[in-house]
């Protein structure tokens, strides 16, 4: 264990009724470090949360705060705040009391306390507003005094339970540049859980990604997309192909018909894996000169690019293709990948593959409901 | 065209409903003035009625019962209502279920039978009927009722703001004196004020526990009627009503003016 770790978990398992939701889970979060857990719903990322706050007692396992086991610690107790969910705002109080309410309970001086609200009203924009009452705000101004009233309390870790949920999108992205800036600004351990993968990659040093109370895979931002161990990681980080493939021998690779380099060993010769290509690390070039070469069968305008869906004459295998120039649908159009493109990972067992499938089709339809995972 | 013929229409309708629910108390208030006992006849104009009430002992004595039957039993009621409403926001479903089932029952059976099996009670434990049996007999019947209009506000409240307070450093006392308490604060009140009116003009159930002592107002004043009604009675009905009137006023220019608080978007007073 590295001197400045404030967070461990040792073994955590969870149970509600029988039900695991937590599965002897470790992990580390640094001093100072912005840590996303990242997973589809009913994954325990909440629950991760909860017990780091306080508000679920683990069946098994230890946490440590600062090298201090506080599994018996009651949450009031604790050098953790949490920005909720719905943000939990107290309605019978008005923006400023609501941001004094931790200082007010903690019988800090008057003077300081004036100074500290003052403070941080002002660095999440909210100067001006002391006196509005809380059902008054927008739902980005509720936000900003549920992350002050928070912050004001000079935690050492703040917990965020996906804060940004109930958002649009153009807001959304202004918050997370303003939540990263305020993070790095005051110094403090931000544990954030979302599902939006986006939202994650954006923010965080590093990622945690979960499913089923087990952590898949933990790696900065860049890591966890470039480099999934698994084709849920894949899968949930970004849409991609992901095609069945063999492992000739090191740095070749055999899918979708053809023998290419890759950079990945150490699965062993003639090894069936999965094979990863993002959709925007497609070359399009004429036909003949591609490595693969098929029909654009549809075309979506995206905003930023165009989706496409390539098929190859005689072959099951539909490519999707990210692109900023289009292809009209009915065009044949060469693609070729490099050897850095393709992805190589451990197979998944038929089972895993069917929850993975299950997983990610709670969460599109869960997308803007409340976790349930606590119950 | 049509527009001013509805409302019209409309306006006659408010007007007839109005008129058969006051006609009756505006009646009584008149008669409270009437110089003569006939309830027939007007024979003038006189005040004597009420400076009777204020020198009869019996209904003086049967009004501070009522009071103090009142006050206390309704906090009592408030405040094991609210606590029990808490528990049994907190229950896992089916619990939760039948104990509001238990809670219906008294709200849902004749009062009549409430007063009787109350008397059968203390008659059973030896209890002589007195003040105290009746403020027994008053809280039971009014718990049910502050519980129901508390559970709503705790249903309404966000779950996690209970949290919110533990996380922000409350002890689960803090939590609930600071945060819980002030959300739910509007239903305790309503509760208070069903109470404290049910209990002041209870009949059926105050009737069977009082005993010859401990008369409240409405058993007094039926005891009365059963030899004559006298004018007295119609001036304390009208004494009543209008402190009623009164206290009704009063809260909705209260609740008026916090309205005009909270759009002004003021600090709360």
């Amino acid at each position: 264990m590295e001197n400045n770790t404030l967070i461990s978990l040792r073994n955590i398992t969870v149970a509600f009724d029988g039900e695991v939701v937590l599965d002897h889970l470790n992990l580390d979060i640094k001093d100072k470090e912005f840590v996303t857990l990242l997973g589809p719903s009913g994954c325990g990322k909440t629950t991760t949360l909860r017990i780091i706050g306080g508000f679920v007692e683990p069946s098994e396992g230890d946490v440590f705060f600062d090298g201090k086991k506080i599994n018996d610690v009651p949450p009031y107790k604790r050098h953790v705040n949490t920005v909720f969910q719905r943000y939990a705002l107290f309605p019978h109080l008005n923006v400023y009391e609501n941001v004094e309410f931790g200082l007010k309970i903690s019988r800090l001086p008057d003077a300081e306390r004036k100074k500290r609200i003052k403070e941080m009203l002002a660095m999440v924009g909210l100067s001006g507003f002391e006196l509005r009452r809380v059902n008054q705000l927008s739902g980005g101004q509720q936000q900003r005094v549920a992350i002050a009233r928070a912050l004001v309390n000079h935690p050492r870790l703040l917990l965020l339970d996906e804060p940004l949920g109930a958002l649009d999108l153009k807001l959304r992205k202004e918050m997370q540049i303003e939540l990263k800036r305020i993070q790095q600004q005051l110094g403090i351990t931000f544990l954030y859980v979302t599902h939006d993968q986006e939202e994650a990659l954006t923010m965080s040093d590093r990622v945690v990604v979960m499913k089923n109370g087990q952590i898949q895979q933990i790696g900065t931002p860049i890591d966890i997309y470039n480099e999934p161990v698994n084709a849920f990681v894949a899968d949930f980080i970004g849409e991609s192909n992901i095609v069945d493939g063999v492992m000739i021998r090191d740095y070749l690779v055999e899918f979708g018909g053809r023998q290419l380099p890759c950079l990945d060993g150490g699965f062993g010769t003639n090894a069936r894996v999965d094979v990863v290509i993002r959709p925007e690390d497609w070359e399009i070039c004429k036909p003949a000169d591609g490595q693969f070469h098929g029909t654009v069968i549809s075309s979506v305008f995206k905003g930023v690019h165009y989706e496409l869906m390539v098929q190859a004459p005689g072959e099951e295998e539909e490519w999707m293709v990210h692109t900023i120039e289009n292809h009209p649908v009915g065009s044949e159009i060469g693609l070729i990948l490099t050897p850095d493109d393709i992805h190589i990972m451990h197979k998944m067992s038929p089972e895993e593959e069917a929850e993975l499938l299950s997983a990610l089709e709670a969460d599109s339809i869960l997308n803007d409901e409340d976790e349930d995972d606590e119950e | 065209m049509t527009k001013k013929q509805n409302s019209l229409t409309s306006n006659l309708y408010i007007f007839i409903v109005m008129a058969f629910m006051y006609l009756p108390i505006l009646v009584m208030i008149a008669y409270s003035f009437n110089n003569s006992k006939s309830r027939g006849a007007w024979s003038g104009f006189t005040t004597k009625w009420y400076a009777d009430l204020i020198q009869n002992e019996s209904i003086l004595s049967a009004l501070l019962n009522t009071l103090i039957v009142a006050v206390i039993s309704s906090v009592i009621a408030t405040l094991l209502g609210t606590a029990a409403a808490v528990g049994i926001q907190a229950m896992k479903k089916r619990s939760r279920d039948l104990i509001m089932n238990f809670t219906y029952l008294p709200v849902m059976s004749p009062e009549i039978v409430m007063g009787v099996s109350l008397m059968l009670l203390f008659v059973m434990f030896k209890v002589d009927f007195s003040l105290f049996t009746v403020i027994v007999a008053h809280i039971t019947f009014n718990v049910p009722y502050v519980i129901l209009s508390v559970l709503p506000k705790l249903r309404q409240m966000d779950k996690y703001l209970f949290e919110a307070a533990l996380d922000l450093g409350c002890t689960p006392l803090q939590a609930f004196t600071k945060v819980m308490l002030p959300e739910i604060m509007p239903g305790i009140i309503t509760g208070f004020l069903i109470a404290f009116t049910f209990s002041l003009d209870d009949f059926n159930i105050s009737y069977f526990v009082s005993g010859e002592r401990a008369q409240t107002l409405p058993v007094l004043i039926y005891s009365m009627t059963r030899k004559r009604v006298s004018p007295e009675i119609n001036a304390l009905s009208a004494i009543i009503f209008v402190v009623v009137l009164a206290v009704l006023i009063l809260t909705n220019l209260n609740d008026i003016r916090r309205e005009n608080q909270l759009q002004k978007g003021g600090r709360r007073g």
